[in-house]
């Protein structure tokens, strides 16, 4: 208990330390919210194993360390031949990078944005165009939901601010960089980012998480994206952190009528990792897809919890995950499906599978329905498992050994997943960096 | 298929058949609970030392625990000290010798049940261990299963008689700090059935028991041990059902299984506790610990169950799978109407190697019922080569009521394999047209669908309890449809 107080004073001090510094500052508004967070914060402190949304997933690791929120760099950390390792070739993309949670102007590329498009950091956004930021921050946050939603928005620097008026299309894509360069253990950033489509537009937003160095730091982000009707988003989300971070996240998204909401989730680094998403489908035919995949090595812990709203009637949602488990590695998959109960003609489906390639390894898996209308399509399901042995040797008896028979499986069980994207350089990028994870350097085509 | 259509409404507003009152004198401790009214259960019970200090520490423990808030259900909170934890039917001087010398009311509340002693004892060859509130009132078959050294008796009776067994195995499944109402169980429990089967014995008739709720405000505490030895074989019947009450009543029974090498236990439920009225007046609170476990290699544990009754039914009948090659079966069908919730499911845990479980769950909800299937699948590490498949079906009638599904698996063996699938429906308009096309009433349209949807699990029940879940199906639900 004490030391639980300590933590809550030390996360006090440090926001009194910032206070001033943090963005909108000087914006009453965004004082009084920051405070009531960090109030909230305080009373409800990081969650526990004994909270039904966090069973599998234990914090404490994250609770007993006390982070410091990275200042503002004196000078620019990185320059522009830094990024090289973390774009994606082929990509033609607006990008905006992010380095220890603040903008890096000097690194991002943000020209030839059609006319009712802004883009930019949230921090500038608010400098900007105080007023409208209000109306959409914090609509979709889950403050009262954890903890860490909570220290988010007493902390929160920067992120993308990606706003579309109505009808606009937003044809290349937006390429958005998380870096952070400490490498010290116990630093921590609370990148937010907001995301708002007006009627009809369409916009895809890539997002890359990554540590330049091995340092274990502390990730806590919270995003909002609000869909205007029939508007369409796809949102990747690539996290590459180092082995050592700790990375939480939490995503609240709003689709009306007629909106569509795409969501990818790779995960591939990080040692302790959590993604919360949770979806409000809120009007006849709004649809939303998440495909997600991890491939995990050595302690590391991947945590995917979502939940899913269906408010009005004729909602699709669709949720694939897939997971392939080395080492001690343990992954978590925790998928809800709320049917109201005016909710009639909802269609839903849920899905999760394992591949377990060692002996230390971990599947934990809830794929839940809870339904409150009765003429409904809802389905789910989850395997764990290994390996098809009647699949590796029908690779075999065609003259495949084993080891090469093994390694195809196991691409053809992760590309289920990378195969659903709709970016073919994402795709690619993909294919090539994990594969080349996941098959120990081999290259498939030599495999054939 | 019955006989004529009957009107929706009247179906729909049918009375509790079972709602009747005996009145009988009870010997009933004052409401409330601390350490002096258990030793004064323990005392009337006349048991020795070792289950009274069990008994306290089972109650020291649970003074230090809270309600458990993670089921999906809804209610007031229960007051712990407003209900009286020990009700017996007076004794006239000694216990009954034989069935003549039962108070015959007490026969005539099982004659209204449909459950006559004597006919069952005459006619069905199943040996019944009648509870009434507290105290079981009449045995029968003993001889018979003496013969063969089973031990089929109730629980205060077994504590004096056999009292190396009960100290063996009492808690070994289900320890007094389990969880709260197991807890509570474990200090207050009245009686229950007790039964051992010896060595390579099979049990030649389905043991039975009949539960009652029956005494105003008195709390059921039962507690069943069986206990099947090596390579012996049981199957064990539980069914209840409960007068007609305004005030809610909680029963919080425990019900323990230890199945050694190669044996086997059969426990197989129909439940139709009285549920409340349509606005969800009254109507039992049935959180329940039944847990199993499979102690040597070959061991089977099988769980059916029929859930029809009870305002909320919280119960999770599981099986720990320790030996070698041990199997748990779980089939269950679990009807909620009116405002009726349940929170059931079952627990597997693989432990030992080459390990299999089945897992069958069929939800029904109608009205304004809340049906949720919960349920773990663990398999630990040393678990080589274990099996699970889980199929959790879900049928929705009307708009108004819910049906949830939370499944949690947890893996820690990559030789495992582990399926879950669920499905959601509701009895389609075309189904129904279909068979009332062919002359068939919309009630057993309804209640054919039904039917076939818990097929699978209604073949896992003995004879008797199918047809006898049938009819309570076709009870709770025809009235719902239209």
């Amino acid at each position: 208990m004490e030391a639980a107080a300590e933590i809550k004073d030390h996360y006090r001090s440090d926001f009194e330390r910032l206070r001033d510094g943090l963005p909108g500052g000087r914006i009453p508004w965004m004082k009084r919210r920051r405070e009531a967070a960090l109030a909230r914060f305080a009373a409800q402190g990081f969650p526990t194993v004994r909270d039904e949304a966090w069973k599998y997933t234990d914090t404490g690791v994250i609770a007993r360390r006390t982070f410091t929120t990275a200042s503002p760099p004196a000078r620019a950390a990185l320059a522009r031949g830094d990024l090289a390792a973390f774009t994606i070739p082929g990509l033609d993309c607006h990008r905006l990078v992010f380095v220890d949670g603040r903008i890096a102007p000097e690194l991002c590329d943000l020209d030839a944005l059609p006319a009712g498009a802004a883009v930019g950091g949230l921090a500038a956004a608010l400098e900007g165009d105080a007023a409208g930021v209000e109306k959409l921050l914090g609509r979709l946050a889950d403050d009262d939901g954890n903890g860490f939603a909570a220290l988010n928005t007493a902390f929160m620097t920067d992120g993308v601010c990606l706003r579309l008026a109505d009808g606009v299309a937003l044809e290349r894509p937006v390429h958005v960089l998380h870096l952070s360069t400490a490498d010290t253990d116990g630093t921590a950033v609370h990148p937010r980012n907001l995301v708002a489509l007006g009627r009809g537009s369409r916009a895809v937003l890539i997002e890359t998480y990554a540590g330049l160095r091995e340092a274990a730091g502390l990730t806590n982000v919270q995003s909002e994206v609000l869909l205007g009707e029939g508007a369409e988003l796809e949102h990747y989300k690539l996290q590459q952190e180092s082995a050592k971070t700790f990375h939480i996240a939490d995503t609240g998204v709003h689709v009306p009528a007629g909106a569509r909401y795409r969501a990818h989730g790779i995960d591939a680094g990080g040692r302790l990792v959590r993604n919360g998403v949770r979806v409000r489908i809120d009007g006849a035919g709004a649809e939303c897809e998440l495909n997600g995949l991890y491939v995990l090595a050595g302690r590391q812990h991947v945590d995917n919890h979502t939940v899913i709203d269906h408010l009005k009637p004729d909602g699709v949602s669709r949720e694939f995950f897939k997971g392939v488990l080395e080492g001690h590695a343990r992954s978590v998959f925790s998928g809800k499906v709320i049917v109201h109960p005016d909710a009639q003609h909802t269609d839903a489906r849920q899905t999760n599978h394992n591949l377990l390639l060692s002996e230390n390894a971990e599947a934990d898996t809830r794929p839940q329905l809870e339904i409150y209308a009765d003429d409904v399509k809802c389905a789910h399901g989850a395997t764990v498992g290994q390996l098809d042995p009647d699949a590796l040797y029908y690779l075999q008896s065609r003259a495949i050994d084993e080891d090469a028979a093994r390694s195809l499986l196991i691409y053809a069980f992760a590309n289920d997943v990378i195969g659903r994207l709709s970016l073919e350089p994402v795709r690619s990028y993909l294919e090539r960096t994990l594969t080349e994870r996941l098959l120990h350097g081999r290259r498939v085509e030599d495999l054939i | 298929m019955a006989s004529g259509t009957q009107n929706l409404d009247e179906l729909i507003g049918k009375e509790y058949e079972h709602g009747f009152v005996t009145e009988l004198e009870a010997d009933t401790v004052p409401p409330g609970l601390d350490e002096d009214v258990i030793r004064a259960i323990s005392a009337k019970k006349g048991e020795p030392e070792f289950m009274l200090e069990w008994r306290l520490k089972a109650y020291r423990h649970w003074t230090t625990m809270r309600e458990p808030a993670w089921a999906h259900v809804h209610y007031p909170p229960v007051d712990f000290q407003a209900i009286s934890y020990y009700s017996a039917p007076k004794a006239k001087g000694e216990g009954p010798k034989s069935l003549d010398e039962v108070d015959p009311k007490l026969l005539e509340t099982y004659n209204k049940l449909g459950i006559p002693l004597k006919e069952q004892e005459m006619l069905a060859g199943v040996a019944v261990d009648a509870v009434f509130d507290s105290v079981s009132v009449a045995t029968t078959f003993k001889d018979k299963l003496g013969a063969l050294g089973i031990i089929f008796c109730s629980f205060s009776e077994a504590v004096r008689n056999h009292p190396e067994l009960v100290r063996k195995y009492l808690g070994s499944v289900v320890p007094y700090t389990d969880n709260f109402y197991a807890s509570l169980n474990s200090a207050v429990f009245s009686d229950g059935s007790f039964v051992y089967v010896p060595k390579g014995v099979r049990c030649p008739m389905e043991l039975s028991t009949y539960f009652r709720i029956n005494a105003q405000n008195t709390g059921q505490f039962e507690r069943t041990l069986i206990v099947a030895d090596e390579g012996a074989y049981v199957s064990y019947l539980e069914g209840c059902t409960a007068p007609q009450r305004d005030e809610n009543q909680l029963h919080a029974a425990v019900v323990e299984l230890v199945a050694l090498k190669d044996a086997q236990i059969k426990y197989s439920t129909v439940q139709n506790w009285y549920p409340g009225d349509e606005e969800g007046r009254g109507g039992i609170y049935n959180f329940v610990t039944k847990r199993g476990a499979c102690r040597g290699e070959n061991a089977k544990i099988s769980w059916t169950q029929v859930e029809t009754g009870s305002a909320i039914t919280w119960k999770y009948p599981s099986v720990l799978l320790e030996g070698d090659n041990a199997v748990g079966e779980f089939y269950s069908v679990a009807l909620t109407n009116n405002l009726q919730q349940a929170d059931t499911g079952t627990k597997m845990i693989h432990i030992g190697r080459n390990t299999r479980s089945t897992i069958i769950s069929k939800g029904i909800s109608a009205g304004r019922g809340q049906n949720a299937y919960r349920g773990l699948v663990k398999v630990l590490k040393g678990a080589e080569d274990a099996r699970n498949y889980t199929q959790c079906d879900s049928l929705l009638i009307g708009h108004r009521c819910g049906a949830h599904t939370f499944p949690y698996i947890e893996v820690k063996n990559p030789s495992a394999k582990v399926e879950h699938e669920a499905t959601t429906s509701k009895i389609s308009d075309d189904q129904l047209y279909y068979c009332m096309q062919r002359g068939i009433s919309a009630e057993d349209a309804v209640s054919m669908i039904v039917n076939g949807f818990c097929k699978e699990v209604f073949k896992e029940l003995p004879m008797e309890f199918a047809v006898e879940a049938q009819k309570l199906l076709g009870i709770s639900l025809e009235g719902s449809v239209g």
